[in-house]
């Protein structure tokens, strides 16, 4: 058995973590075929082909997109990309893995050395990423023994989707890190275009190993693998529960062994699903079938071209040149989708405050009404160019804030804000006459704030305000109501 | 030229010009061999499924492309294919329980070649399962025997193959080599057997044994034949990953009547204890027959050759056990029922495979198992490094290198099948230029106590042309090739 016996150490207690995320490679076709890779609403096994079959006398060929797909994401990992790498051959016997073994990387992977920047409470870390290599994904069985007369049925649609391991050295210390580990990089793979890191759609999966040390290294834990881990709420919780279980198991002097634990996210607990002993004989040897790879120097350049700005380097820039708050940055930098978004709306306008006043509508009331509307993320109700004029009409007092709102609701697509905005009869009144008529009628319907006004209660202004707001149909600006009421409640 | 009685004697090459000509019809050369095959087809079991009414169906279209002038070198010429090689219209088995029946959907890369050429498919030929021996004798449905002597194996693994070639029963076959499975029964045989290069011929649609080693050639009545072949199934293939994409060329180019200023390499450690005298006579004679021709005779040295055929049985098996775990019963072929998932694998590969497939899935799964990886696997590529130097050393001084193609005469059905060491043996000087992905070709070379010896040629990769040219020029100064066995 393959176990530590433990002493309570006389050191404190640190913990060590580490993620492996399997992400499929966003192609159009198979790591080895040309059946499409996109499989999510088609029937069973109609994606399929001798090839992903596994069919006898059937050959793979390499899929030229999702190498260097995966090459881009070793450079915005801060990879190193060798010179050469090769497939092996990984063996093991399972009814949704067709040739008894899958073409992935063993000991030459595509990408090596890399990090990743977190941030956690405000401080901001490098994790290490040892790995990046490339491999296919498996068939999925179905298990629905009533509804297929007691089989289990193999569909291989999803057989040889291209799949890339990211595989991160053991730095992450609090699950709090790993959560954020994980956020990190799924949104670079989502900015580069790498996958779509659907965790829900199994297109991004990740197993962790989570082991306990003493500071001074008197002791050291057996490393525990944790799977099932279905969202990242769920790595988070099941690395706090495993956390605390090796915690309490050194304290209370019990055995830790190194072993497999599965998440069970209904009752927040791992259980032991297979001990070191039981573990496979993966038998790796080189892929005859497909030669070695040469990356040239030509190619991970090209590739670089195609990387772009980092999403943390953008977060820093709208920060640091647009005069946006740090966390409305990092809010436009959670998808590629929105901070283009924004850069498209604010056109190159960064004159002092613009940028913010437009991250204001766009993270408040664009996606706010894009939320209950049901829209992903990424969607948006209206275009960039529809933003930026609505936010020009606010700026230049065309528009009350409470009429802009209006005018987005009302807004058709392609609309301009203006003509919606004259559609609606919401343009600001800029005759001054009837900002005046509309305080006279509210102080006459308002006699009691008048009076308490005019005793002294200079807050009973606000009343009075909204009185006459609501008698402009929310047309007159604040500004020009609040000195129309002033010169009324002044003069007499 | 004057036709034969009988159609079957003609060459492929022969033929060509003869239903070019309209002295015959695809249909009368097919019949011819439908017949011969009826004849002799109960004492030499060549074939594992005959294809007659598609042949004829092939043989009359081809017989409407020769009218139009659509002619290609094999259109209309029948010819027979492992039944290792995928075909959508016969059953594909590898000679192997498991996949007794099964249907292929698609055909391989060389079938479809073949297919587009309008060639004749008569059947597809016997084999050991999974290509796997050097006697047929493997097969899960029964032995081949050699056309040369009714108790004597045709060599394997493309017994079958060579067999049909030498009893008449196909003007031309296919068969893959691996460590000498076309080589070796073609020197059993009396026939021409082609390995190419490594790379020259694509893979695609063939059931593998060794990925690294596999190469798909020909069996022919003759030199030129098996040129023609080579040349319409030969290359890039953009399914098979290993296909070369090097220019294809007539690969008769070569041919002539001397080999004036031909360097040829005899390798010193291409004679081993056990060699047969009569072997040993018969390559001694062609020596003599290559030096009349005009060609210079070197000695070159080998030093590695000892250890090909160790690192062949680690290689080999290795790939071989990672090739074979896709047939589980799940998807295609026989599944025996058990009582779950894990009986139901031990069942269908337990029942499925032979005895020969099992020892080799075990050798290849112990090779690459943690802990004796390094010791065997990498020690084996290793040595398959210095194999492959050790002929490139060899071929800055000569053109091509000449041994013979096996230490013995086709031995007796039985004689061997339980010593499979004894077995293995047989492919002792084939076995390196698989290793070395090097070309090869068996010519017949004599007899001895009437049965026939093979000499092998070897060449330098992607040079076939040299090859078949010393080939060609050995081929009819010797004029064994005109001997043909009676059945």
């Amino acid at each position: 058995m393959n176990s530590t016996t433990t002493q309570a150490p006389a050191a404190t207690l640190k913990t060590v973590i580490g993620l492996e995320v399997h992400a499929q490679v966003l192609t159009r076709s198979k790591m080895y075929c040309s059946c499409s890779a996109d499989y999510a609403n088609a029937e069973p096994n109609t994606h399929v082909c001798m090839v992903c079959l596994g069919l006898p006398g059937a050959l793979p060929v390499m899929n030229q997109q999702a190498i260097e797909t995966v090459i881009r994401t070793g450079l915005a990992l801060n990879c190193e990309i060798p010179d050469y790498c090769k497939m092996d051959r990984k063996n093991y016997v399972y009814p949704d893995l067709p040739k008894g073994y899958q073409i992935s990387q063993y000991d030459l992977p595509l990408c090596i050395n890399g990090s990743l920047e977190i941030t956690v409470d405000g401080v901001t870390r490098t994790a290490g990423i040892t790995r990046v290599h490339i491999e296919e994904d498996t068939g999925r069985l179905v298990h629905d023994i009533a509804a297929n007369e007691g089989l289990s049925l193999v569909d291989l649609n999803r057989s040889g989707v291209p799949l890339m391991e990211i595989v991160g050295e053991p730095d992450l210390t609090t699950p709090e890190e790993a959560r954020e580990y994980l956020v990190a990089l799924r949104r670079i793979l989502r900015a580069i275009g790498a996958s779509t890191g659907n965790m829900e759609e199994g297109a991004f999966r990740c197993d962790a190993n989570i082991s306990v040390r003493a500071e001074d290294g008197s002791f050291i834990g057996p490393k525990v693998e944790i799977k099932n881990m279905n969202s990242f709420r769920a790595v988070e919780r099941a690395l706090k529960y495993e956390e605390i279980r090796q915690r309490e198991a050194v304290a209370n002097g019990e055995e830790l062994f190194q072993e497999t634990r599965g998440w069970v996210d209904a009752q927040g607990i791992t259980v032991s699903q297979r001990s070191k002993e039981a573990a496979h004989d993966y038998r790796y040897f080189p892929e005859p079938d497909l030669p070695p790879l040469h990356i040239s120097r030509e190619l991970v350049t090209s590739i670089a071209d195609t990387v772009g700005e980092l999403p943390v380097d953008r977060e820093r820039r709208f920060a640091a040149e647009l005069g946006l708050s740090g966390s409305d940055a990092a809010l436009l930098n959670t998808e590629r989708g929105i901070a283009d978004f924004f850069e498209e709306a604010i056109a190159g306008n960064t004159s002092n405050g613009y940028p913010q006043q437009v991250a204001n509508w766009l993270l408040n009331d664009v996606m706010g009404f894009a939320r209950t509307r049901g829209m992903a993320a990424d969607e948006f109700p209206i275009n960039s160019g529809q933003l930026r004029e609505l936010v020009n009409l606010v700026v230049g007092k065309q528009l009350t804030g409470t009429a802009a709102k209006t005018v987005l609701a009302e807004l058709a697509v392609d609309e301009s804000p203006s003509a919606a905005a004259e559609r609606l009869n919401l343009l600001a009144m800029d005759d001054n006459g009837a900002v005046l008529d509309a305080a006279r009628e509210a102080m006459a319907a308002q006699p009691a704030a008048v009076a308490d006004f005019r005793s002294g209660k200079q807050a009973a202004i606000g009343r009075l305000m909204g009185e006459t707001m609501k008698r402009t149909g929310g047309r007159a600006n604040a500004d020009d109501v609040r000195a129309a009421l002033l010169s009324l409640l002044n003069e007499e | 030229m004057s036709l034969p009685d009988d159609l079957t004697l003609l060459t492929a090459a022969e033929s060509r010009v003869a239903l070019d000509n309209r002295e015959i019809s695809s249909v009368e050369l097919t019949n011819a061999y439908l017949s011969r095959i009826e004849k002799v087809e109960p004492h030499i079991h060549a074939y594992l499924h005959l294809m007659t009414d598609m042949a004829l169906s092939q043989a009359n279209s081809a017989d409407q492309r020769i009218e139009s002038g659509d002619v290609s070198d094999l259109t209309g010429i029948p010819i027979a294919l492992k039944d290792i090689l995928c075909t959508t219209d016969a059953p594909t088995t590898a000679a192997s329980k498991i996949l007794e029946g099964y249907m292929s959907p698609y055909d391989a890369t060389v079938v479809a070649r073949l297919r587009e050429q309008g060639a004749v498919f008569l059947g597809k030929t016997n084999t050991d399962e999974f290509a796997m021996g050097s006697s047929t004798e493997n097969s899960a449905f029964g032995p081949t025997i050699n056309p040369w002597g009714e108790n004597r194996v045709p060599g394997g693994s493309s017994g079958g193959s060579a067999a049909s070639v030498a009893a008449r029963e196909a003007t031309i076959s296919l068969g893959s080599d691996t460590g000498g499975s076309i080589r070796q029964p073609a020197g059993f045989c009396s026939v021409v057997g082609l390995k190419p290069t490594y790379g020259r011929v694509s893979r695609f649609g063939l059931l593998p044994f060794a990925s690294s080693l596999d190469q798909i050639g020909p069996f022919a009545r003759t030199v030129e034949d098996a040129a023609i072949m080579l040349r319409s199934i030969s290359g890039r293939d953009k399914m098979d990953s290993t296909s070369a994409p090097i220019d294809v060329p007539s690969f008769t180019e070569k041919f002539g009547a001397d080999l004036k200023g031909v360097k040829i390499g005899v390798a010193k450690e291409y004679s081993v204890e056990g060699m047969e005298p009569g072997v040993d006579a018969a390559v001694k004679a062609a020596l003599k027959q290559l030096e009349d021709l005009g060609a210079e005779l070197i000695e070159v040295s080998l030093p590695h050759t000892e250890y090909a055929l160790a690192t062949y049985y680690i290689t080999a098996p290795a790939e071989a056990s990672a090739n074979l775990a896709r047939y589980d019963g799940v998807r295609f072929g026989n599944r025996i029922e058990g009582d779950d998932l894990i009986d139901t694998y031990k069942r269908t590969r337990g029942q499925g495979f032979g005895p020969e497939v099992k020892r080799r899935i075990m050798l290849g799964t112990y090779a690459l198992s943690s802990g004796y990886y390094d010791a065997y696997y990498v020690k084996a590529q290793k040595v398959r490094t210095l194999i492959k130097q050790d002929f490139d050393a060899a071929f800055e001084q000569v053109d091509a290198i000449v041994a013979p193609t096996s230490p013995t005469v086709a031995f007796e059905l039985g004689s061997r099948t339980n010593d499979p060491y004894a077995m293995y043996l047989a492919d002792v000087f084939t076995i390196p230029a698989n290793m070395a992905g090097i070309p090869g070709v068996s010519v017949p070379a004599g007899f001895s106590d009437g049965m026939p010896v093979g000499l092998q040629l070897l060449g330098k990769a992607f040079d076939e042309s040299t090859l078949l040219g010393i080939a060609h020029a050995y081929e009819q100064a010797a004029g064994f090739y005109k001997e043909l066995a009676e059945v």
